[in-house]
């Protein structure tokens, strides 16, 4: 179960994950923050990942979606609240250093 | 060398069933009392091979999934996924970092995920029969510690 909360403010917009992140359920969320994304355009894309229990590489798979379309928009993403776990998949698929995941969001 | 204990189930390659799937290894490989660690690598590793079968091995239908655990002495798990589905030409290719015929969305990290999470990882295969991916760790005992 993955549940998705989103908030935009002032051209950024803040994605809070609560769940686990897998194939199944990131394929529901993408179709949710993909239609935000596009419909508000925001120049910045936060996503919390403080609440989430559970990622595997489908969640690396969302990360770098995001991150794809919202530099073909002009926006850029920023990850927050990753937990030891999620940093061990985010330094496999070599994103730790280009994406800020380690701490407050740069603003 | 014989298991200390083992448990077979199988499943219909539905997505919903991914957290089914490592949630039930995870319960089962409870009696080992591994560390939080140890278990998320594990149910991580499982979710991995699970969505595999589910992404590649059946594209378009919904086969089955069969999995294997068992314990062994000190604390020594192996996790074995097969599935009857499409199989894989080139297992070695396929597991390349990257590498992905699942589309944009899908990362090409999860062989590599298995790896770097597991202790061992074997990936057989036949076109047309199916793959089987077979892996193991040693849960740390807490008198090791």
């Amino acid at each position: 179960m993955l549940d998705c909360a989103m908030e935009q403010r002032e051209g950024v917009l803040c994605v809070s994950l609560c769940g686990e992140i897998d194939h199944h359920a990131a394929t529901l969320v993408r179709a949710k923050i993909d239609a935000r994304i596009l419909a508000y355009e925001p120049k910045l894309v936060v996503l919390d990942l403080s609440a989430v229990s559970f990622m595997d590489s489908s969640g690396i798979g969302l990360i770098l979606g995001r991150h794809r379309m919202l530099k073909s928009l002009g926006g850029t993403l920023s990850i927050r609240g990753v937990s030891p776990q999620t940093a061990k998949l985010l330094r496999i698929a070599g994103i730790e250093g280009i994406m800020e995941s380690k701490g407050e969001v740069k603003q | 060398m014989r298991a200390l204990n083992t448990a077979k189930f199988n499943f219909p390659a539905k997505s919903s069933n991914e957290g089914f799937a490592r949630g039930a290894v995870a319960a089962f490989i409870a009696q080992c009392d591994p560390s939080l660690d140890e278990l998320a690598d594990i149910k991580t590793a499982v979710s991995e091979a699970v969505t595999n079968c589910i992404v590649h091995a059946y594209p378009e239908t919904i086969g089955q999934i069969y999995i294997t655990v068992s314990l062994y002495e000190n604390c020594t798990v192996r996790i074995k996924v097969t599935d009857r589905g499409i199989g894989i030409a080139d297992v070695e290719n396929a597991m390349l970092p990257m590498v992905s015929s699942g589309g944009e969305e899908r990362s090409g990290l999860g062989f590599t995920v298995m790896q770097t999470f597991m202790d061992t990882l074997k990936v057989r295969s036949t076109p047309g029969k199916g793959t089987t991916v077979t892996m193991g760790k040693k849960i740390t005992q807490r008198s090791e510690t």
